[in-house]
């Protein structure tokens, strides 16, 4: 239990745990001290200067996000010098950016436009200091506009210690300190996995997701084009937030809406998981009881981690399963399965994913096993940001739509299909199914509340027909070196593998974290995004991949079994080493 | 060996400067004097770096008590023969020698700084003896530290013993202490001298540092420039391991220390103690936020101290002596002596070691011999890029940490340099404004724009592009930078321009609405005129003049079109009849 601080700020006595900072400890007082660097997600960097305070007793003024409130401390957080300081401060910090906001993709939404407002700034007052940096699209996934940069570190925290990555670092000093891939290399040469955590993270439009909004308009425009649409799982639970309506599910919502923006077939990623788990479940119980691959098994969903893994950990390809990740299934599925059905000409469907995500967009030209159908599976890869967007040039009042359904035969989806969206939930659904596929039962309980919630790295027994299966799920990839070494130890010392199944997802919280998601994502904000996905699920009659009707009747009508002929060719895939980036 | 000699290249001499190497060709004439003299082998040549001698050339010491002063190559044989007949030549010691305290210079100069058995017979490690065996406890070293009442002399001033004792009471695993030898302030040489004259008494200071904290390693942090320095520093570290000095159990006692050299790689910065600890950790060198301050959490999130060079060859000192007898010298609040790097327009410019409460005047006039040619002083300008200019009527105060302040200024690390009735106030503040535009670590807003915003600004005002506005943005800029500054540097870097336009504003103004320099320094601000009633036609201005600017004939006389000048003060130069005039 923490000491408890007594202190006052602005002349308000209050008490907090010590260690407690001046800004969270103001903000217990409903005072509201603007900042700019600082993130809610993120330990402060103390850049940027705004959130200065002043202390009694001291003739200097203190950063408010990262100074620890001490006992009797007397804290001033308003006064007219403060203030007029922080009002030079955000003038110098416009004096160096290109203040070009009504054709920025933050305009509106962004950090230092609302602070600027906040503060009545209506003239550029010292003069300007122009950069000349390139902007760097070279990824098509996450793109970088460093003269936007305000160089609040948020960027480089994320990718270097959130994600282990290492892609993105300071360069040069003083006036040039620029963010750039280490090295000054293109984006796409560097270690960059695209997971879009910086873009998510950055205050400006320094760092956006590359912006496939107008191909999406181009192909619904097309009358030679027929276009369908898949919803990822996180995608309900977080589109509600740039609408005012946060911790809510929109999936009638989406699907009536996306018809409405004109798309023929409207499905839902959510059932490709269930095909996914049919799969994975399969693998995992070929591997378990026929031992036709080394365990543990570990997921390969999340398009970010298979670069990851690809780059950094290369001695784990063995263990990756070999099953795409569901939009992809979704995308094959649409171009073979739902064509030949509705006698459609496959080179004709434009296949567009709606992902919390900003890789996705790498992945789906990522290798030639992408165009299973013989076509690109999936066309285009919008982010939730995207689509919010796109509501609003559309003027739809999204919110107050009537609920629809999605279409058959790619939309029907069990519970298991939905918590894939939150860390822990591929594991529980391919345990659920898995289960079945090992002992032929049901399980009693399908809630496995040990592969839940947030913790950094999970580690569960789950009982299988009187086996012990041992399973670790890692969210974030720093948090992945800690699980794989567990495992690489193991191996080296000929022992038992610490593990049967291993999930990983590259952004924390799983995808309802994801890069391309909504701004100001915390962690009360993943798990209020997490609890709609659960809810979903337990809302659903059907919970399991296995008992949902449609996919019954794509194994039956097209695909005939799991790990079968049609499945590896269509739904698999494989991944190669880039040993360049061996650590 | 019966005799030793010890001569130097004085590094702040006006004639030593041009031929850097000085030294090494005296090394190489003074042992082939002797070889010819066969005393090779009873007299020893030792090279030292700079003793304190001003604008003496070289310095060639005969110890124990003969100097010889602006030594010539050709002298060196006369000396030599003096050396061999044991007499002196007399019109070579013509020197006056200073009053000064030598506390922290007491051995450079007197003893060859690569021997550790030179060092021992002048009280070398009696001081860490006498800690590990009479004082025995840290408290008891604590406490003779705060007898002393030392500060630290980088620059803040902040006590040592309570640095110390912050990290003593610490209870953990791993503490370390670190030597802060990243000086760099422009004309700044104090420590580079400490380290290379005398660099046992900083190993030794460093240990008792290390004994007093609970620390087992020490690290120097020496810029990579100071190549003289790192050498001698490693030669004393390696000589303490070969005589038990360092390693297990030292001297047999339980104490155990170990100590490393790391390189800093000339960034300003580094100097702050959190950017030298990211330094020393290989990341990019940028300060972070205090508190948490290093002596609770420093390099590796383990308490760490970091005092100054010149602060630890304060130590040995102290302890031998009893921080009684330390504190007798000095003023109420700054005891001991302070090093100065005594510079600029003054006659014998070179280290000055004096007492704290000496007058500037004493120093400037009495030690430095007064203004160079003879001119009037103006200000002097002390604390380098952090500091101030203090005006000549401010000669007669006494030196200490707090009557700098007061005046604007900062002790610093011991820059002082002289100005005088040439050297303009803005293009001072310009000079100062520069060198932490370059050198700023481009983390904190305030700092990296505000250095590039104030450069613009004085640059306009150096111009004659300035506006009266000006001063006011310069001001506004300054405050926002001493306020919301990330670290030390970035909070004070405003100081030289806050402290011109407090002492000499009208100077400003000048510039600003009359377009004039009155130093005569600002080149854009300078018109030339021949001046016809003391030009002789001879047509040598005319000749020089590369823009062109002149025209006429020998017959009419010449005429300078100012909007051709480029002000290169060529024809002002070549003139000999100071018919050019300059204003």
């Amino acid at each position: 239990m923490a000491k408890s601080i007594q202190a006052k700020i602005n002349d308000i006595l209050l008490r907090v745990p010590e260690g407690t900072t001046i800004l969270e400890a103001a903000k217990s007082v409903q005072i509201k001290i603007p900042t700019l660097c600082k993130h809610p997600d993120l330990p402060p960097s103390a850049s940027c200067g705004i959130c200065i305070v002043r202390v009694k007793g001291s003739n200097k003024m203190l950063r408010a996000c990262c100074t620890p409130l001490e006992e009797n401390m007397e804290i001033t957080t308003h006064d007219p010098e403060i203030v007029s300081i922080r009002r030079s401060v955000l003038e110098l910090i416009l004096s160096n950016h290109p203040n070009d906001c009504l054709i920025c993709g933050r305009n509106n939404n962004c950090e230092l436009q609302k602070l600027v407002a906040d503060f009545g700034i209506s003239e550029e007052y010292f003069p300007k200091i122009k950069r000349d940096l390139p902007k760097d699209d070279s990824t098509k996934a996450v793109v970088l506009e460093p003269e936007k940069c305000i160089l609040c570190g948020r960027c480089i925290y994320v990718c270097q210690d959130m994600q282990d990555v290492w892609a993105l670092s300071f360069l040069q000093r003083g006036i040039k300190t620029r963010f750039s891939p280490a090295g000054d290399i293109q984006l796409s040469e560097s270690p960059c996995i695209k997971c879009g955590q910086c873009s998510a993270h950055c205050p400006t439009g320094a760092i956006l997701e590359y912006y496939d909004t107008p191909k999406v308009w181009k192909a619904l425009q097309d009358p030679d084009k027929y276009c369908v649409v898949q919803i990822a799982p996180a995608v309900r639970a977080s589109i509600g937030e740039a609408f005012g309506y946060p911790g809510k599910n929109f999936t009638g919502k989406l699907y009536a809406l996306l018809r409405r923006l004109g798309f023929k077939a409207v499905f839902d990623t959510n059932f490709a998981a269930d095909v996914t788990i049919m799969e994975e479940a399969s693998e995992f119980e070929q591997r378990l009881v026929k031992g036709t691959k080394p365990l543990p098994l570990i997921t390969t969903c999340c398009p970010s981690w298979v670069d990851f893994m690809e780059k950094f950990h290369t001695d784990m390809i063995e263990h990756f399963s070999s099953c795409k990740s569901p939009h992809e299934i979704l995308g094959v599925l649409s171009k073979t399965y739902y064509a030949q059905k509705n006698n459609i000409d496959p080179s004709k469907i434009v296949m567009v994913s709606v992902m919390p995500c900003t890789s996705k967009k790498y992945e789906i030209t990522r290798s030639d096993e992408m165009h299973a159908s013989g076509y690109q599976d999936v066309d285009i890869v919008m982010t939730t940001r995207e689509l919010a967007g796109m509501i609003k040039q559309a003027g739809i009042d999204f919110t107050n739509l009537p609920d629809e359904e999605s279409d058959t035969i790619l939309g029907e989806y069990a519970g298991a299909g939905v918590i894939f969206g939150a860390t822990g939930g591929v594991m529980e659904a391919a345990l659920r199914t898995a289960n079945y596929f090992i002992t032929g039962k049901e399980l009693a309980k399908v809630d496995l509340e040990a592969v839940r919630g947030l913790e950094k790295v999970k580690e569960a027994e789950i009982d299988v027909g009187g086996k012990k299966i041992r399973v670790a799920v890692a969210h974030g990839m720093a948090n992945v070196e800690y699980v794989l070494n567990k495992v690489r130890e193991a191996k080296k010392a000929g022992k038992e593998m610490p593990y049967h199944f291993i999930e990983v997802m590259a952004c924390p919280g799983g995808c309802i974290g994801g890069g391309g998601q909504p701004y100001m994502v915390t962690d009360e904000v993943r798990a209020m995004r997490a609890k709609v996905l659960y809810e979903d699920d337990k809302a659903k009659a059907v919970r399991c991949s296995h008992q949902n009707p449609y996919i019954k009747r794509l194994y039956k009508e097209f695909l005939e079994k799991p790990l079968g002929e049609k499945s590896e060719k269509l739904l698999h895939t494989t991944y190669k080493g880039v040993p360049i980036y061996r650590r | 060996m019966d005799k030793k000699i010890i001569y130097i290249r004085d590094t702040g001499g006006v004639s030593g400067t041009a031929m850097p190497d000085k030294t090494k060709d005296v090394h190489s004439l003074l042992l082939n004097g002797l070889r010819d003299r066969g005393m090779q082998d009873s007299v020893q040549a030792v090279r030292v770096a700079d003793i304190g001698a001003y604008n003496q050339g070289v310095v060639v010491k005969v110890l124990p008590d003969t100097a010889y002063y602006g030594v010539k190559d050709e002298d060196l044989g006369r000396i030599l023969d003096a050396v061999k007949q044991g007499t002196v030549v007399k019109e070579l010691t013509a020197r006056k020698e200073p009053k000064q305290l030598r506390i922290v210079l007491r051995n450079c100069g007197v003893i060859d700084p690569e021997s550790i058995e030179e060092y021992m017979a002048s009280e070398g490690y009696q001081a860490l003896k006498k800690v590990l065996f009479e004082l025995k406890t840290q408290e008891k070293v604590i406490e003779e530290m705060k007898k002393s009442g030392l500060r630290g002399r980088g620059g803040a001033g902040y006590p040592t013993w309570m640095k110390w004792n912050f990290a003593k009471q610490m209870s953990v695993d791993q503490k370390y202490v670190i030597c802060n030898g990243d000086e760099g302030d422009p004309g700044a040489y104090m420590d580079r001298s400490v380290l290379e004259g005398d660099p046992h008494s900083v190993v030794e200071g460093l240990m008792i540092a290390g004994f007093s904290v609970g620390a087992t390693i020490g690290y120097f942090y020496i810029r990579a420039e100071y190549p003289l320095a790192v050498e001698r520093i490693q030669k004393a570290i390696d000589q303490c391991y070969e005589n038990g000095l360092l390693g297990k159990n030292i001297l047999g006692s339980n104490f155990s220390f170990d100590l490393e050299i790391r390189l800093g790689a000339g960034a300003f910065v580094c100097g702050e103690e959190t950017a030298l600890i990211a330094s020393i950790e290989g990341r990019r060198g940028t300060p972070h936020p205090r508190p948490p301050y290093p002596s609770v959490k420093g390099l590796w999130d383990k308490p760490t101290v970091i005092n100054n060079v010149e602060t630890l060859a304060n130590v040995p000192y102290i302890v031998n002596r009893g921080g009684d007898a330390f504190a007798k010298v000095g003023t109420q609040t700054s005891k001991g002596t302070k090093v100065f790097a005594l510079t600029g327009k003054v006659k014998n410019s070179g280290l000055v070691e004096v007492p704290m409460g000496t007058t500037i005047r004493e120093i400037v006039f009495d030690i430095g011999g007064g203004v160079y040619n003879n001119k009037n002083i103006k200000a002097i300008q002390t604390g380098g890029p952090s500091g101030g200019v203090i005006p000549k009527d401010f000669l007669d105060t006494p030196v200490d940490y707090e009557n700098l302040q007061k005046l604007g200024s900062i002790m610093g690390s011991g820059g002082m340099i002289v100005m005088d009735e040439d050297d303009c106030m803005v293009d001072i503040a310009r000079f100062y404004q520069r060198f932490c535009f370059d050198e700023s670590c481009g983390k904190c807003s305030p700092c990296r724009i505000g250095t590039a915003q104030m450069l613009g600004f004085l640059s306009k005002i150096a111009e004659g592009r300035g506006e009266i506005g000006d001063l006011d943005n310069l001001r506004r800029i300054s405050q926002s930078m001493q306020r919301a500054a990330l670290c030390g540097l970035g909070q004070t870097a405003p100081n030289p321009v806050v402290s011109t336009l407090r002492y000499y504003e009208d100077e400003y103004k000048v510039h600003i609405l009359q377009k004039k320099c009155p130093s005569k320094k600002c080149r854009n601000l300078l018109s030339y005129k021949i001046i016809t009633e003391k030009c002789k036609k001879c047509g040598l201005c005319f000749m020089n003049c590369e823009a062109k600017a002149i025209t006429g004939n020998k017959d009419d006389g010449y005429t300078i079109d100012m909007n051709k000048c480029v002000r290169c003060g060529r024809c002002f130069e070549v003139c000999k009849f100071k018919a050019v005039g300059k204003e």
